[in-house]
């Protein structure tokens, strides 16, 4: 086990290094010089353009420019941003735990109702609410979900008023931020109806941001268990007697559920590029709309640093999901 | 005499059985597998409709697309209280009739489809034939490069490209292209390898092919199935991600009449005006699905497993 570990950390490295190549060559890219697109729009004059360039090792050749952003890198220097002034690390991590609570949710959402849409559609193979189940998924799975947003918003917040637009909680309510998750904060703050404000926030931009999560888990499930239904240990149990509820959602699922895992797994990246699109509709403060908002006003520094730091957390999290995948399934871990 | 008699007779049979058992034409065969898929042939028809609307937009959309009809901001649609037969679907903020430039925009929606799909799918192909060719360094050294784009969620590394190239149709196309490379490089690399395995690879070398007449040759055109498959469903991973582009403003630019573009600004109409803010998106998943039921019904269609 601890050697299956070891290889699979050892595996990231190289995928670690080619992002950092590639945020290294993003802000080189860019037209322009790079002193320039540091101090923004404000114009430099020449001597002072010059020392910068000494300060930065900007005059040094590419190779040690880059040992000395990954040097930096790697003690959580990541720049500043050129709008705020502020390290790209710290407003990250600020912003960070709002795209994970908003992450969180709509997996969730997705798991619990995909998973046993998926297994039902699959034990009802052929009949109406199978076909309906597929339909509404592959619906889903073409949805551009910047427009689905606009709708839920069209019907829930402006027809029937339910949902709030935007934000996290109700200017009304100030809470301190403890955890950076909007729900734990709110519930500690004590103070009446600031959890249900910010579960009601919470609602329609998770919703969203579970629609593609919803349709692949939904899909992947009815298929996987699909195959597993007709293998011939199940048909053993069958003939055992068992109640068909058990066979499907013991016996059956239990196997099924591995391809399942690894998709659910897969959903990070897709909740990221969700992320970005679903907190610029809702105007979520997390890390997707900061990166827009970077690309808008050419802040670079926080482009390269964001990007980096997205990049990493979803490499953290395949890894992560790679070895709990060896922990689940033995067969895995034993055989490579 | 008894044998002379049953050589024609024989030789009836022989062709009897011939015709019985010959195998339909390739292409005879795989619409049989596909005009079952009900769903396929939907998708498959609402694409013609597309195209044909993206052909003849000139001619059929009722109004130039960015025409301002400075009388009529906000017209609904004719259905609705206030609307009027003159603008369809209604007019937008600035008095443009919304279904002559959603006419237009399938049009741009289509092409950006087929550039991005023939950019990546001919980049995609091109790199995994060399990779499952030439395996060891070269391999890795691709294979790599795949990953490192593979760990950037999608949208992310085109909007790193956008901001890098600056925000325009054109580069949106480049952008989403190179970010849907991965998947024709791993799917052409590990059907070249399953093929590579085969007899009549080793017989074509054997009987002295060269490299390039192998790759393209013998081994390509048997890699196929998987590729159309996923060229398809690209069109539609396209479509969308350049559509997400627009709306965020890193796109086509207005007045341009590209769906998601279309949807860029419209969060404001959201009270006064539901028909700016439907209409685009509407377009934009019907196209989306339609391709999709496509591609499902190729995969379906095209996949040997799954035959008989």
């Amino acid at each position: 086990m601890f050697r299956f570990v070891l290889t699979r950390v050892s595996l990231v490295i190289p995928t670690f290094i080619g992002v950092t190549l590639l945020t290294f060559a993003l802000i080189r890219l860019v037209p322009g010089d790079p002193i320039e697109l540091l101090v923004g729009e404000r114009g430099i004059d020449p001597a002072r353009h010059a020392m910068l360039r000494a300060e930065m090792g900007l005059d040094k050749p590419l190779l040690v420019q880059y040992g000395i952003y990954i040097w930096d890198v790697l003690q959580g220097d990541l720049g500043r941003s050129v709008v705020s002034r502020k390290p790209v690390l710290d407003e990250f991590l600020t912003l960070f735990p709002a795209t994970i609570e908003l992450g969180t949710c709509a997996i969730i959402i997705a798991i619990l109702l995909g998973l046993p849409a998926g297994i039902l559609a699959a034990t009802r193979r052929g009949k109406v609410f199978d076909h309906t189940v597929m339909g509404v998924s592959l619906t889903g799975y073409s949805m551009p979900i910047f427009w689905w947003a606009i709708l839920l918003i069209l019907l829930f917040s402006v027809k029937l008023g339910w949902t709030p637009v935007s934000g996290r909680i109700s200017v009304m309510f100030w809470v301190e931020p403890v955890t950076g998750f909007m729900l734990i904060d709110s519930y500690l703050s004590g103070e009446p109806g600031a959890l249900r404000s910010a579960v009601s926030h919470l609602v329609l931009p998770s919703l969203v941001l579970a629609t593609i999560p919803l349709a692949v888990i939904a899909r992947m499930t009815r298929s996987a268990m699909l195959e597993v239904l007709s293998e011939d240990y199940v048909r053993t149990a069958r003939a055992k007697g068992l109640s068909p509820l058990r066979v499907t959602w013991v016996h059956a699922l239990r196997n099924a559920l591995i391809p399942v895992v690894t998709v659910i797994g897969l959903q990070v990246g897709v909740l990221l590029t969700g992320a970005i699109l679903t907190e610029t509709i809702f105007a979520w403060p997390g890390v997707g709309r900061w990166l827009i908002v970077a690309v808008g006003k050419r802040d670079y520094p926080t482009l390269q640093g964001g990007v980096l730091l997205v990049a990493c957390t979803v490499i953290f999290v395949s890894l992560l999901v790679d070895i709990l995948y060896g922990v689940i399934n033995p067969r895995i871990s034993r055989t490579r | 005499m008894n044998v002379e008699t049953n050589v024609p007779e024989a030789a009836a049979e022989l062709k009897a059985v011939q015709s019985a058992d010959a195998p339909p034409h390739p292409l005879v065969e795989f619409w049989n597998y596909f005009r079952v898929n009900r769903g396929a042939v939907g998708g498959l028809v609402v694409i013609s409709l597309i195209c044909l609307i993206a052909v003849f937009a000139d001619v059929i959309a009722p109004h130039p697309p960015n025409h301002l009809y400075t009388d009529s901001f906000l017209t609904p649609p004719f259905w609705a209280e206030g609307g009027s037969t003159r603008f369809i679907l209604g007019t937008d903020d600035i008095g443009r009739d919304i279904l002559s430039r959603l006419m237009h925009g399938a049009r741009l929606s289509l092409s950006v489809g087929i550039i991005v799909v023939t950019l990546s799918l001919s980049a995609g192909i091109i790199l995994g034939l060399i990779a499952g060719f030439f395996r060891g360094v070269v391999e890795i050294g691709i294979m790599r490069a795949i990953d490192i784009m593979l760990a950037l969620p999608a949208l992310l590394l085109a909007i790193v490209i956008v901001a890098v190239l600056g925000p325009s149709l054109t580069n949106a196309m480049v952008a989403v292209a190179i970010v849907v490379l991965p998947h024709y490089v791993r799917l052409t690399r590990a059907a070249v390898i399953n093929e590579l395995s085969k007899d009549y690879v080793t017989a074509s070398k054997v009987s002295g092919a060269r490299m390039i007449r192998l790759m393209v040759i013998t081994v390509l055109p048997n890699c196929a199935a998987p590729l159309i498959v996923q060229a398809t469903l690209g069109f539609s991973t396209a479509i969308l991600d350049a559509a997400a582009l627009g709306f965020l403003g890193l796109g086509a630019q207005p007045p341009t009449p590209e769906w998601g573009t279309m949807l860029s600004n419209a969060l404001q109409f959201i009270q006064s005006a539901w028909w700016v803010v439907t209409f685009p998106g509407l377009a934009i998943l019907i196209t989306v699905l339609a391709f999709n039921l496509l591609g499902d019904g190729l995969r379906d269609a095209l996949d040997p497993k799954l035959k008989r």
